[in-house]
């Protein structure tokens, strides 16, 4: 049987920018800045591509949930092999990893979706919690920061990073993986195949539309600039530098 | 408001018994003044040895205010239990034994954890920011529909807690308004709770949901491990740590930092650079995709600096930069910067150590 794939893909500050946070500590400053696929989610959409190139996967479907600037990254989804993609516009509301999974879980049951491919972790909120939120809801086994996967018969043999080494999981499916940087090397999009995207549909749904209430929950207090370092000095050699750390008691 | 007017708020009983109670009500009816936390800490550990992370999450439960429950889900309670029944503020050892917990997987654990808060709801469910922690507590908060905490590095309220985002670039003030605080918390940022303290906590049986365990047993198995062995300290404990990226351009090349680190006594860590190219296998990576750690001393040899490396190790006592690059953003973290031919200036720092 071959597999649906549904891959999540966000929206978010490019990785390269250096964040600055607004001086209302509400946020950090967004406008004007540039903005790619979170680095994870290609490495999830890659593999995705890579498993219907194998036949293992009939079909993928990228998934995205913000503004409507979120299309770009699902137009990428689509140029680098994505069927179609779903696109839940949230408006000004920041939806929550958990709001995120239970959107996802209505789309892996309206979809009949039997591997959910994610990023380790969205590199604007670092929670790394939609894919063990998502595999609980729906009661699905879990793998993390995986960096290895096959289909082989009913299963997939999994090889993931743990601390301190790798671990190899046996799961069943369906099931919810999230990927990390090893996993593969994401494709660039062609241009006949950015071209081809334009054509692949973009659906385009309300929180609601998938049973989610998205509701200010005014959890997030206030963002704020993290300590700064005071400037440090430079020595001229390594005599000098030994000198200062016996000094400070640090050798 | 009386308790009374709160129950009846909450709606939902017409009898107050404290054993029905929510942890809300609970904790209203135990003390007036202040809120009695119940505070449970998962304790991480590989069947054999408790990871040292989980004495810092007991640590950051000890910071909410109250003692602390340790829960081990374990198939060798023997070995586990006097390993943390003394430590520091923590007053219960709770226990769930089964055989099928010989794998400490996130499927067969989590129904645990869920069965003891449902009997008996705490008010906070604690684990360390590791990969433990990130597999095993988002997925009890699911079903308990609470939103996750991940990566605390403060607390500022039995409620109020702060996390680092955009990898370290900034720090996110969280207030939970969910009736079970769930959360894990960095390792860097709560010091270890003492381990063999005067204090010896009562040591208790849980009930393991056995059905339900069995179940996630179908779904997922173990089929081996892989671990790096090494002599040197680890990684995200040690107090000194010497890194090597780039600049250091083999694999070969790469010796020189073992050899300064073997001096120092410190552990090897590597930026994302050095990995990808091969020089150390990635569980040696230090940033925001890899190990965040906060030692004594930090010497960053032929690493330029980049916002990812930074995130991981910024929070370090002192750092030492070692690079040619004068405009390398490492200087501008670094407590000493050495502008200097790393083929040179680290074995002449070996030497003369």
């Amino acid at each position: 049987m071959a597999l649906r794939i549904l891959v999540g893909c966000k929206r978010v500050i490019d990785y390269a920018v250096k964040v600055r946070v607004r001086p209302d500590k509400a946020g950090v400053v967004t406008e004007g800045v540039k903005h790619s696929m979170n680095p994870f989610d290609e490495i999830a959409v890659e593999e995705a591509v890579r498993l219907k190139e194998k036949k293992v996967a009939s079909d993928i479907i990228a998934f995205s949930c913000g503004s409507q600037a979120s299309k770009e990254v699902l137009r990428t989804a689509l140029a680098m092999g994505a069927d179609q993609a779903i696109l839940v516009d949230s408006d000004k509301v920041q939806p929550e990893p958990l709001d995120i999974a239970r959107m996802l879980a209505k789309i892996v049951q309206d979809e009949k979706i039997n591997l959910v491919l994610l990023g380790k972790q969205a590199i604007d909120d670092d929670s790394g919690q939609v894919a063990p939120l998502l595999s609980s809801l729906l009661n699905w086994p879990q793998a993390l920061c995986v960096s290895k996967l096959e289909k082989n018969g009913d299963h997939l043999d999994i090889t993931r990073e743990i601390d301190g080494g790798l671990e190899m999981l046996k799961l069943s499916l369906p099931a919810v993986i999230s990927c990390d940087l090893r996993l593969n090397e994401p494709r660039y999009a062609t241009l006949p195949n950015i071209m081809k995207a334009k054509k692949k549909p973009i659906v385009e749904k309300k929180p609601k539309d998938l049973g989610v209430e998205l509701e200010s929950m005014g959890t997030v207090e206030r963002i704020e600039d993290p300590p700064q370092r005071e400037g440090g000095t430079r020595v001229k050699d390594v005599d000098e530098l030994l000198a200062k750390l016996k000094e400070i008691g640090r050798i | 408001m009386s308790l009374f007017n709160f129950a009846l708020r909450a709606g939902r009983h017409n009898l107050v018994i404290a054993n029905h109670l929510n942890p809300i009500q609970r904790a209203l009816s135990t003390s007036q003044v202040r809120f009695q936390q119940r505070l449970l800490v998962v304790a991480d550990h590989n069947n054999e040895t408790i990871t040292p992370i989980t004495f810092n999450a007991i640590a950051a439960a000890n910071k909410i205010g109250g003692s602390v429950e340790v829960l081990l889900i374990t198939n060798q309670p023997d070995k586990l239990v006097n390993q943390v029944e003394k430590a520091e503020h923590v007053s219960k050892v709770l226990v769930a034994n089964h055989t099928l917990f010989e794998q400490v997987l996130a499927e067969r654990m989590a129904p645990v954890i869920l069965n003891l808060h449902n009997k008996s709801p705490f008010t906070h469910i604690i684990a360390g920011a590791n990969s433990f922690g990130a597999n095993v507590l988002p997925r009890v908060a699911a079903k308990l529909n609470v939103r996750p905490i991940t990566g605390v590095i403060g607390i500022n309220a039995p409620d109020t807690f702060l996390r680092p985002i955009y990898g370290g670039q900034a720090i996110q003030t969280y207030k939970s308004k969910d009736g079970v605080k769930i959360f894990t918390a960095r390792a860097t940022a709560f010091q270890k709770v003492e381990q063999e303290s005067a204090n010896k906590a009562t040591v208790e049986q849980v009930e393991v949901p056995v059905a339900e365990v069995e179940e996630a047993a179908k779904m997922t198995q173990m089929v081996g491990q892989e671990l790096n062995k090494s002599e040197r300290p680890d990684l995200t404990s040690a107090s000194r740590v010497v890194s090597g990226g780039r600049g250091l351009k083999s694999k070969e090349n790469f010796e020189l930092v073992f050899k300064l680190a073997e001096k120092l006594g410190a552990a090897v860590g590597a930026s994302r650079a050095a990995v990808d190219a091969g020089y150390v296998p990635n569980d040696m990576q230090v940033g925001q995709t890899g190990k965040m750690i906060a030692p004594e001393l930090y010497v960053a040899v032929g690493i330029s600096g980049a916002i990812q490396h930074l995130s991981g190790m910024k929070d370090s006592k002192t750092i030492v930069a070692i690079n040619k690059d004068s405009e390398a953003p490492i200087f501008q973290v670094a407590d000493l910067g050495l502008e200097a031919d790393l083929f040179k200036a680290v074995p002449e720092m070996t030497e003369k150590l």
